[in-house]
């Protein structure tokens, strides 16, 4: 069972190793994730919201479902922890 | 000959980092019997996609995306991957919490967490 | 750890700053570092320690179940409740710009944003208490 877990974990290693050259260099400012998209959203969290913070704007104004979602995704966790852990009572 | 070795190794060792750690906690997460220790290998995996992630969105020289007082003109690191981290890190800590109350119930109603003996138990039941 | 001195003096003289911290930390979310995410869990950890360092019978006389349940429905409510806002004035849903342009005053956008933040930050708070609560209580009876 181990050596076939590590015979699987090494080929997966080998396929990911392989795809490491294609991808930009650590700091590249020529980057295309940084130069499109990281540009877009500093030049214009500044004229529209005004707020200092660039995450929490984009956090929750520019991608606000996706925070709110989340606090779902909390909120279930809590009330699954309640369904499995308590005995008797109520909830 | 140079060139390649500083191409390959010393201008993308944040992506060795990141896939040398993925590797440990899928091997944890398959190969470990104990289902606490898997729980642990989920965990490393998470936190080596995270490394992996910010690591990519980093600029040369750049510094934390909060606006100085130039405003636009300096240069700020990319923010977008630092989001979708903050979201991701919710999820784990959420799965975590559940897979810990499913190992705590595992435990009360068969008395065993390995998973050989579990499966044997399970099957006698 | 009920008897020993030094733990219970430390963490009753702890907790006040902690949790003013924790409040500093979701009300500067637009301008420094912080948000609601990592508010709500600072505050969570005071509780933890008084649970830690006092029993859990003891805090759970100040912060019982129903009030759990209570604090976590507000908070996604007032998330929610700000998008519906925004449906109901005649924009999309959560589109803070409309609130703005209807009543007129000015860095509204900012301010939204930090009510929405501090719902995030009751809920997260809320939910980490309640599981540490849970967790708390199985003592250990193995079958």
């Amino acid at each position: 069972m181990r050596a076939k877990a590590l015979l699987a974990v090494l080929l997966i290693g080998i396929i990911l190793f392989w795809a490491i050259e294609d991808m930009p260099a650590f700091g590249d400012p020529q980057a295309p994730a940084t130069q499109y998209t990281g540009e877009l959203y500093i030049n214009s969290v500044l004229p529209d919201i005004g707020i200092e913070n660039i995450v929490t704007a984009i956090l929750a104004s520019y991608r606000g479902f996706d925070t709110l979602g989340e606090t779902v995704v909390i909120f279930t966790a809590g009330i699954s922890v309640a369904l499995l852990l308590r005995r008797g009572g109520q909830l | 000959m140079i060139e390649a070795f500083y191409e390959l190794f010393l201008s993308r060792y944040n992506y060795w980092m990141a896939i040398i750690l993925m590797l440990i906690g899928l091997y944890a997460l398959i190969a470990k019997q104990n289902l606490v220790k898997k729980l642990i290998g989920l965990n490393i995996f998470q936190t080596a996609i995270f490394l992996f992630y910010i690591s990519i969105g980093e600029v040369e020289g750049g510094t934390a995306p909060i606006y100085l007082p130039e405003g636009v003109d300096a240069l700020y690191v990319n923010p977008v991957p630092h989001v979708l981290m903050l979201t991701a890190i919710v999820v784990g800590v959420s799965v975590t919490a559940v897979a810990l109350s499913l190992i705590v119930r595992i435990y009360e109603e068969y008395g065993v967490i390995d998973e050989d003996e579990l499966m044997q138990a399970v099957r006698k039941r | 750890m009920r008897e020993n001195v030094v733990i219970r003096t430390v963490s009753r003289l702890a907790v006040p700053f902690i949790q003013v911290f924790a409040l500093y930390v979701i009300v500067h979310g637009a301008s420094g570092a912080g948000g609601g995410f990592q508010g709500g869990v600072v505050f969570a950890s005071s509780f933890i320690l008084m649970t830690i360092a006092f029993g859990l019978s003891s805090v759970k006389k100040r912060f019982n179940n129903k009030w759990i349940m209570i604090c976590s429905i507000i908070g996604i409510t007032i998330y929610a409740g700000i998008g519906l806002l925004c449906l109901i004035l005649g924009g999309n849903y959560l589109e803070y710009g409309i609130i703005e342009a209807t009543l007129g005053i000015p860095h509204l956008h900012g301010y939204l944003l930090d009510a929405v933040e501090v719902g995030i930050g009751i809920t997260v708070m809320a939910v980490m208490t309640s599981i540490i609560y849970d967790m708390a209580e199985r003592r250990g009876e193995s079958p």
